[in-house]
């Protein structure tokens, strides 16, 4: 898509402005945001990274009918520290660890926008990672489990499935 | 250690070598975001939740699995001057955020200043390091190390999929801000700046200016740094911005020469106009001055200058800005006459004594 201003670059940001139900979008790039100043985070405007990230999860119900679904959305509060959907999409912040847990069913097509991914799969920490590291080999050996079996490669599918089990009793053990 | 030398010094002693690709690559930045669990982030957390969050992590960079990265020191924001806060974020060791609106806010500091731990920042936990010229590998093992010290003794909020919970949504998984300062001034000159950082964009990559988000790019100087932060491992993240880096010092590098010969009468003249207005004026705002530095350091890179060395310019960018030139002249100046004190400091270290 290319930017509406200069007609000319890809647009790499792209906006939706709600005002009274009516939704406006607008993709630009980045040196047309730059040059109009208000549209870059954190200058003059106070179009912050904050309001930004809460215009995406405001998508969610940019609809002009708001759907049942929607409505439940709006309804969830996170349990440990009382935070409200909409206070979240208001403020493009969690307010404890338990929020993720809480608004889990509006994460993925928030974390796909801003990361292009919804799993992390990165570093672990050391303690709480070791299950969790355990779990990840079990799943990979799962995986190659499936491929050998597919290709009725029986001896290494056997083997496969004995480093599973007995990684699973390690892991029951813990 | 007297945590006076954090607001006094304009130069951490980390800045005074260069670093490798130094005559464009002023610092490589990590930053790791981590949370407590159970304790709710300092956005909702009351003043006994900050307080109890500065209880769990202060002790830890008190011990003695630490000492192999130096004596560190902390300090609480709350006991700081106005002026010190600024001085720290003119510095880059706490974030603006930090020294305006944290509760319980604290930073602790090692004695070259290359490591600044944040507490009850947006997050419970942010640990900064800091390197000279492009080491982006380095400082990352370092963070690294700083933070498996504090996972041995505090248990981080940490999801099976979404990695390490983060405040904001744009931090979650690895919790990883890579970045590094570049100058580039013969990109900009040869106007082909803005097609190259929007190219950075289309790979993941952000570009801001040198205080961070928000700020303005100013004397040249680009902080270009990783967007993804989740489904990328660490090492995905650093070498990505590692090899886009690489590139962008070639192109500046290309741009360089090309300066040198197709304008070198032309160049040659800003240069050395930059160098007498510095060494004469009278009255400087933070903007030209900025820009002014950053002719001085191309000047020095070209060959077109023969000093003042690279620390030299780096100490000046520091001291040029308002927080350190009211500690150097005094707390109550007006802005004309932080503009006055400006142009005296850079008269008296840049030669002339008139």
């Amino acid at each position: 898509m290319l930017c509406q201003e200069c007609g000319v670059k890809p647009a790499t940001l792209h906006f939706t402005k709600i005002v009274s139900g009516e939704k406006t979008e607008f993709h630009i790039c980045e040196s047309c945001a730059r040059e109009k100043g208000e549209l870059i985070p954190g200058t003059a405007g106070g179009f912050s990274i904050h309001s930004l990230l809460s215009g995406l999860l405001d998508l969610e119900g940019a609809g002009k009918e708001k759907s049942a679904a929607t409505k439940n959305v709006q309804g969830l509060h996170c349990e440990n520290c009382g935070m409200t959907y909409s206070q979240f999409s208001k403020l493009g912040r969690f307010g404890c660890s338990s929020c993720y847990k809480y608004f889990d069913s509006t994460l993925d097509p928030l974390f796909r926008r801003v990361h292009g991914s919804t799993a992390h799969v990165g570093k672990l920490p050391k303690r709480a990672g070791a299950q969790i590291m355990c779990k990840r080999q079990i799943d990979e050996l799962k995986h190659e489990l499936q491929e050998s079996i597919m290709h009725e490669e029986f001896e290494t599918a056997a083997e496969l499935r004995d480093r599973i089990r007995k990684l699973e009793k390690e892991m029951a053990q813990e | 250690m007297s945590s006076l030398r954090f607001t006094e010094q304009a130069l951490s002693d980390w800045m005074r070598c260069g670093g490798s690709h130094s005559e464009i690559v002023i610092s490589s930045r990590m930053r790791i975001a981590r949370n407590l669990e159970h304790l709710p982030f300092p956005l909702l957390a009351s003043a006994e939740q900050a307080e109890e969050a500065l209880e769990q992590l202060a002790p830890v960079f008190q011990g003695e699995a630490t000492e192999s990265f130096g004596t560190f020191e902390l300090l609480r924001l709350d006991e700081l001057t106005e002026l010190d806060k600024k001085v720290l974020v003119e510095k880059h060791l706490i974030s603006p955020n930090l020294a305006n609106d944290s509760r319980g806010g604290a930073v602790i500091l090692n004695e070259d200043e290359s490591v600044s731990i944040m507490i009850n920042e947006e997050d419970h936990l942010r640990i900064q390091c800091l390197f000279p010229g492009l080491q982006v590998k380095e400082a990352w093992n370092r963070a690294t190390a700083i933070d498996d010290i504090f996972e041995a003794s505090v248990n981080y909020a940490f999801d099976d999929r979404r990695g390490y919970l983060t405040s904001c949504p744009t931090n979650v998984g690895t919790g990883l801000r890579a970045s590094v300062m570049l100058h580039l001034p013969a990109l900009v000159m040869t106007h082909q700046i803005n097609r190259i950082l929007s190219a950075v964009n289309q790979v993941g990559l952000t570009v801001r200016g040198i205080y961070g988000e928000g700020s303005e790019a100013v004397g040249n100087i680009f902080q270009i740094s990783n967007q993804i932060t989740l489904g990328q491992t660490e090492n995905e993240i650093i070498e990505n911005l590692h090899s886009v880096v690489t590139q962008i010092i070639e192109h500046e590098r290309n741009a360089r020469e090309r300066l040198l010969t197709d304008s070198a009468l032309r160049i040659t003249d800003r240069i050395k106009r930059s160098y007498g207005i510095m060494a004469y004026a009278a009255v400087m705002e933070l903007k030209e001055s900025a820009q002014r530095l950053s002719d001085l350091r191309l000047g020095v890179d070209l060959g077109i200058l023969e000093g003042p060395s690279i620390s030299v310019l780096n100490e000046l960018n520091v001291k040029t800005q308002p927080g350190f030139l009211q500690k150097l002249f005094g707390d109550e100046l007006s802005a004309t006459e932080r503009d006055m004190y400006r142009a005296k400091l850079l008269r008296e270290t840049l030669g002339s004594q008139h």
